[in-house]
């Protein structure tokens, strides 16, 4: 189903002073004491040194509903933890309250965390995840703990954020990265991923980076041993820094699609429709085959631009990048674009009419035939994994 | 401030676009790895940059834009990219002439010295050019120039008074919705609209409108770069499968081959 969110408050309410109050535990307000002892006394050393204390600003989002942390954060903290130096500083990003808290938590638990930031804006809906804001406050937060690397996930909410944080540091950031070489020297995709190029940065710093969910997301999360890391309220000054810029933009509404099937970029079963499902009525079809895999559902640009289905479903090179387990391209021809965002998956089927479609040549095992005979055969025989 | 009365059009619009190898073009990595090979390889405008053009077009000809001017960076053969947006309907061209090896930050610097001149109230641009993939240039214009930023739209709407425009967005979870103060910097994405094809007629008429020819010097921003391009390289290829003879056959290689059933 489709679910339709419309702000309430007028945008006079949201920007009233109000909202920059912090409610909070009695340490939250505050940097806690040790911290702020043991960041001054390493950045007294470094500013001596000339070199950046802090190793490493995480910046995560965290939405209302989503039932702990997404895919994309989980790759991003999973590369902090695994390539990037330490300690790290995760900062919550959230349009709710109990969404921040609830992955503040989850994150404080991890190995190699020194601190988890939220509670960045108070405000209702999706405008504590606007860019102009946000993009200010992380820029004062680096000031302040002076990182040498900032990540972030390569998802839309990354790449609206990260160009944006990274000018106003001026700082040329690393996006999309699927390998970490060294900590100066990253790997990522061009030609919709037809080659892959080797970048080092020899900026000042810091160093932004944004990785892709595919590349980092199958590394497991490392837990702390012993307590967890402090959980703070992000400090007022940086949350003024980004008072002036809530002026530029206001969240207005959103048209997402509910679904109970798994979250498409995480998916272990991806069910694939393209152009020659023809209608909406037709792409539903392929709505059971996913159930009965216990899949989620993808779609070629033109699938969604026909309309049979909403834009959140293309895989591509400019939609989602996917890898699943199993992936099933119905009635997708394969251009260059739509492999770009699925030729990672560990096992492709094909299924398509035209023997000369170019999906065949990257596919594992395919069928020649008409779709609308092949599924519900295949709907029929496939044991039910549900 | 200047309201629209009886078709009246205020505003200034510029409209980035860069040249790229053609989205049809199969791209060969050159055997030393320093990059990919671009010679005898089929050039065109970058196809989110075409939709740029192309909304930029139809403001000024619902009468919200009165001038519309195509941006580009680069080499001499730039030039062409710009005269095509200007048989679309663009009505003068600036051309930044320079060899160096352009990246997003640079070339945000350099669209704010021509912001700097033009005074647009919405600067166009595609959401990512198709052969680096970055998809930072706009976000880092509208960071440098303090203003609003409407990125992956698929949805414009500029509002009566023209103070304001509503764009809308498609992102991870579906569609949202924001309302942006002007000037505001719009990024495109493919379902924002269908691009023209330039019309021979237009194509002539294109040849008489003006380009202007600058330089990073004479804009005084420095293009030189924070980072270095060590090799670049072919994934490793896919090897192809095989086409089965029935659906009792793939159901028993899934189960049994693959492991994945």
């Amino acid at each position: 189903g489709l679910k339709v969110r419309v702000a309430q408050a007028t945008g006079a309410e949201r920007r009233s002073g109000k909202e920059l109050t912090k409610v909070g535990s009695s340490g939250g307000e505050m940097w806690s004491r040790t911290l702020l002892k043991s960041l001054r006394g390493a950045r007294q050393s470094s500013q001596q040194s000339g070199e950046r204390s802090l190793g490493t600003l995480c910046i995560v989002e965290a939405k209302d509903g989503a039932g702990g942390l997404d895919s994309a954060s989980k790759a991003t903290l999973a590369c902090a933890q695994k390539h990037l130096p330490k300690p790290f500083v995760a900062l919550v990003a959230s349009d709710a309250k109990g969404a921040s808290e609830e992955a503040a938590g989850e994150i404080a638990s991890l190995a190699g965390v020194e601190t988890v930031l939220h509670g960045v804006s108070d405000k209702e809906g999706a405008n504590g995840l606007l860019a102009e804001p946000l993009s200010q406050v992380v820029a004062a937060l680096v000031g302040k703990l002076e990182p040498t690397h900032v990540v972030t996930g390569s998802n839309t909410f990354g790449k609206n954020l990260l160009p944006r944080v990274a000018a106003l540091l001026d700082s040329a950031p690393i996006t999309d990265v699927v390998q970490v070489v060294d900590e100066s020297t990253f790997v990522r995709p061009i030609y919709a991923g037809n080659a892959l190029s080797t970048v080092k940065f020899v900026g000042k710093g810091p160093l932004l980076l944004s990785v892709r969910t595919t590349a980092f997301g199958s590394e497991a999360l490392e837990t702390a041993q012993g307590a967890g890391a402090e959980v703070a309220s992000v400090g007022a000054e940086e949350v003024a820094a980004g008072a002036a810029a809530e002026a530029l933009s206001e969240w207005v509404g959103e048209e997402k699609s509910e679904s109970e099937r798994p979250q498409l970029d995480a998916a272990r079963v991806v069910v694939s429709g393209g152009r020659a499902l023809k209608s909406k009525e037709n792409f539903e079809m392929l709505e059971k085959l996913a159930d009965q895999l216990g899949g989620a559902l993808g779609a070629s640009r033109a699938a969604v631009d026909a309309g049979m289905c909403s834009n959140d479903l293309q895989v591509g090179q400019t939609g989602k990048v996917v890898a699943p387990e199993l992936y099933l391209a119905i009635g997708i021809s394969g251009a260059i674009q739509h492999l770009a965002g699925m030729k990672d998956s560990k096992t492709i089927v094909a299924i398509n009419k035209d023997p000369e479609a170019p999906i065949f040549k990257v596919a594992d095992y395919g069928l020649v035939g008409d779709l609308f005979k092949i599924i519900p055969e295949l709907a029929e025989k496939l044991p039910s994994q549900k | 401030r200047t309201r629209r009365r009886g078709g009246e059009a205020a505003m200034r619009v510029v409209v980035g676009i860069k040249r790229v190898i053609d989205y049809a073009a199969k791209i060969r990595v050159k055997p030393d790895g320093s990059g990919v090979d671009t010679a005898n390889v089929k050039m065109s405008m970058n196809p989110f940059c075409e939709i740029a053009v192309e909304e930029a077009v139809r403001l000024k000809e619902k009468g919200l834009a009165k001038e519309v001017i195509a941006v580009s960076m680069g080499p001499q053969a730039s030039q062409d990219t710009i005269r095509t947006a200007l048989a679309m309907g663009a009505d003068r061209g600036v051309h930044v002439l320079t060899d160096a090896k352009l990246q997003p930050l640079s070339i945000a610097k350099l669209f704010k010295s021509i912001v700097q001149r033009e005074d647009p109230k919405i600067v166009l641009l595609g959401k990512q050019a198709i052969d680096d993939d970055c998809n930072q240039t706009g976000q880092m214009l509208a960071a440098i120039m303090d203003w609003s930023q409407g990125t992956f739209a698929s949805q414009v709407a500029v509002a009566d008074c023209q103070e304001r425009v509503s764009v809308t967005r498609e992102v991870d979870g579906g569609l949202e919705t924001l309302s942006l103060k002007l000037p505001a910097v719009i990024t495109t994405d493919l379902r924002l609209n269908e691009p023209r094809y330039a019309t021979l007629p237009n194509i002539m008429k294109a040849k008489k409108k003006k380009i202007e020819k600058l330089t990073p010097e004479e804009l005084g921003v420095d293009v030189s770069s924070q980072i270095e391009v060590l090799s670049v390289r072919e994934p490793q290829a896919r090897v192809g499968g095989k086409v089965l003879e029935s659906v009792d056959e793939l159901v028993d290689k899934l189960k049994n081959e693959a492991g994945v059933l």
